[in-house]
């Protein structure tokens, strides 16, 4: 697999704004027209409808108990079975994607944002602050994310607001190491020293220049990452540190599950389900647009947890 | 490769005292009082006293943290708060059996993993090539503890063919190697998949080497070629990843340790998470992460040594 500095060196020129559009739009066109891709994009798009509007699908409230009715297995009324409340399985899996996706969205963006500002400053400075915050990442991609995340959980307490910032803090090495070595790679470039020579200050260069050359590989690490963070807040929210119940995350509803698995399976299958197909999805949509953005990356699938 | 090797050690040990560091100050970087967060809100004031002095927690917060480093590395982590047993020795009595998970699925990975990467690679785009590509890549996106939930379902309650609960008897192998199965599966998955997608991508990369196409000129059996000459150049980066999986699974345990209810390193960690035992989580995370970084390094020396290509150009990182 080629480095990212090799990857980077490829944008040899500064871009033209111009083609940005033109480009999104024959990336568009190529990432329908590959099997993986369209299906990843219709699993994305079917997500974010039942994260915008999930009243529009669910047919019951995801709390509503109905303790007469609990543990049963799918039927017409509940089509994929009840809990051992009583509730409506596939209604709380439905509301469970508006969890999913207001936990892994702001946690990948706030670790690219964080990470870039990182990364960015260490590769351009250089000197001892580069080698103290490349020591600091290499401490802090020590420790497993779950780990790290728990650790922290441990001490934030478990709350949604606490499990993004956890989250996004996993994460930031990840993009830091990425920005970092991206950076120093543009670095060396002749037109950077042209810009300077021309007066540009280094904010200019940075902002106009690197900044645009590097975002797009990073926007690519955060799609790939979207799947990671779901499966790591579902896998928190399983341990009863992260979401809280009753709220519906898909970590929940398994840990629901897997306190009467002994009398019903039926919420560890379809979470399951639910859960695998989503992380599947995301993981195809963001594969699929590296492949065409950034050929050379291409053939590996990343792990999630 | 002795001046790399001392490097890196130099680094591995700077990586280890950063997260010492990390550990030790991580309660004061919290807002809010360890003590009252860690006693809950009906703690007398005598008892939030004492544990504040057994803490040291009205030292400077660079005392406490040298205090925690220097201890830590006597072996001495601190006193579990709940059974006023050392938190060292709660973590040698888990460490063993987490260890042993970790090993069994990191080498039921590998027999899996490698050969089916081979077998894909020396026939690529073939159905077999594209079925386990599908299926690779089906398995590496299954988070562990989805894996360890529906064996659960599968094999335990529905067929009940292997026991659910806890580790088992060391005693009796048969009864300890049944209560392995499902938990080192559940870990197992992921690997599976991913080492033999990455034995797949670098065997096929060798395979378009100059060297294998002489080979092929000199008329040497395809057969011959792809064991003998291809396969030992492609599995080295496969060792490097091994180091890292060992890590990656010690971390994941946590999960299946709750799930099939075994005593072990994460099960110790989330107890003590639930209990806010703060010292055990400390000790614990530590622990765990100490294990991450040795592992790697111990891959990163093991592809040293296996690759001599490497060791001319220093190895440095990015």
């Amino acid at each position: 697999m080629a480095s990212v500095g090799e990857v980077a060196a490829e944008h040899r020129m500064p871009p033209s704004s111009g083609g940005a559009l033109r480009g999104v739009r024959t990336t568009f066109a190529q990432l329908v027209r590959r099997p993986a891709g369209a299906i990843g994009l219709a699993i994305v798009v079917a997500l974010l409808l039942l994260a915008v509007v999930p009243g529009l699908f669910a047919p019951y409230e995801p709390d509503v108990q109905s303790l007469a009715d609990r543990l049963q297995g799918p039927s017409v009324e509940h089509l994929l079975g009840t809990d051992r409340l009583g509730r409506d399985i596939l209604s709380r899996l439905i509301y469970g994607v508006g969890i999913a996706l207001v936990v892994a969205l702001p946690a990948v963006f706030a670790a690219l944002t964080i990470g870039l500002l990182i990364g960015v400053t260490a590769a351009w400075l250089g000197g001892l602050l580069d080698s103290v915050l490349v020591i600091v990442l290499d401490a802090l991609q020590a420790f497993p994310a779950v780990i790290l995340a728990l650790a922290l959980l441990a001490l934030l307490g478990p709350s949604l607001r606490n499990v993004i910032i956890v989250i996004a803090i996993a994460f930031i090495p990840g993009y830091a190491r990425v920005a970092r070595a991206l950076v120093f790679s543009l670095k060396a470039n002749q037109w950077v020293e042209a810009e300077r020579a021309l007066g540009a200050s280094s904010l200019r260069i940075v902002v106009s220049h690197i900044l645009p050359n590097i975002l797009p590989s990073l926007f690519i690490l955060m799609a790939m990452d979207i799947p990671s963070a779901i499966v790591i807040e579902a896998g928190l929210s399983f341990l009863g540190l992260g979401v809280q119940p009753p709220t519906p995350s898909w970590g929940v509803i398994l840990a629901d599950g897997f306190q009467s698995v002994m009398q019903s399976p039926w919420a560890i299958v379809f979470a399951s389900i639910v859960l695998m197909i989503s992380t599947l999805g995301f993981t195809m949509l963001g594969e699929t647009i590296r492949d065409i953005v950034d050929p050379r990356l291409a053939g590996m699938t990343r792990r999630r947890v | 490769m002795a001046a790399y090797l001392l490097r890196r050690l130099v680094m591995t040990l700077v990586v280890v005292i950063m997260i010492m560091v990390f550990l030790g100050a991580l309660v004061h970087v919290i807002p809010g009082d360890p003590v009252s967060l860690m006693l809950g809100p009906r703690a007398t004031p005598a008892l939030a006293e004492q544990v504040r002095a057994q803490m040291g927690i009205d030292n400077p917060v660079y005392v406490q943290v040298a205090d925690f480093a220097i201890n830590a590395v006597q072996g001495d982590l601190g006193i579990d708060f709940v059974t006023k047993t050392p938190v060292t020795e709660l973590i040698l009595q888990a460490l063993p059996s987490t260890l042993t998970l970790a090993a069994t699925a990191l080498l039921l990975a590998a027999l899996i993993g490698i050969p089916v990467g081979i077998l894909s690679a020396v026939r690529p785009n073939s159905i077999a090539d594209r079925v386990t590509g599908v299926i690779s890549v089906a398995l590496i996106t299954i988070p562990p503890y989805v894996a360890g939930l529906v064996l659960l379902v599968i094999f335990a309650v529905r067929l009940n063919v292997f026991p659910t609960i806890g580790a088992g008897d060391l005693s009796d192998p048969v009864d300890y190697l049944s209560h392995l199965v499902l938990p080192v599966i559940a870990l197992a998955v992921t690997w599976i998949g991913y080492i033999g997608r990455l034995v797949r991508a670098s065997m096929l990369e060798v395979l378009n080497a100059d060297y294998i196409r002489t080979a092929r000129a000199y008329g040497i059996r395809e057969r011959r070629i792809a064991y003998k000459f291809a396969l030992r150049n492609a599995i080295i980066p496969t060792i490097a990843i091994l180091g890292v999986a060992f890590g990656s699974l010690i971390g994941v345990t946590i999960f299946v340790e709750v799930i099939f209810a075994r005593a072990g390193l994460g099960m110790l960690v989330f107890d003590a998470i639930m209990s806010r035992n703060y010292p055990v989580v400390r000790g614990g995370v530590l622990v765990i992460a100490v294990m991450v970084v040795l592992a790697n390094l111990a891959a990163d020396i093991a592809y040293q040594i296996a690759d001599p290509r490497i060791r001319v150009r220093g190895g440095g990182r990015i």
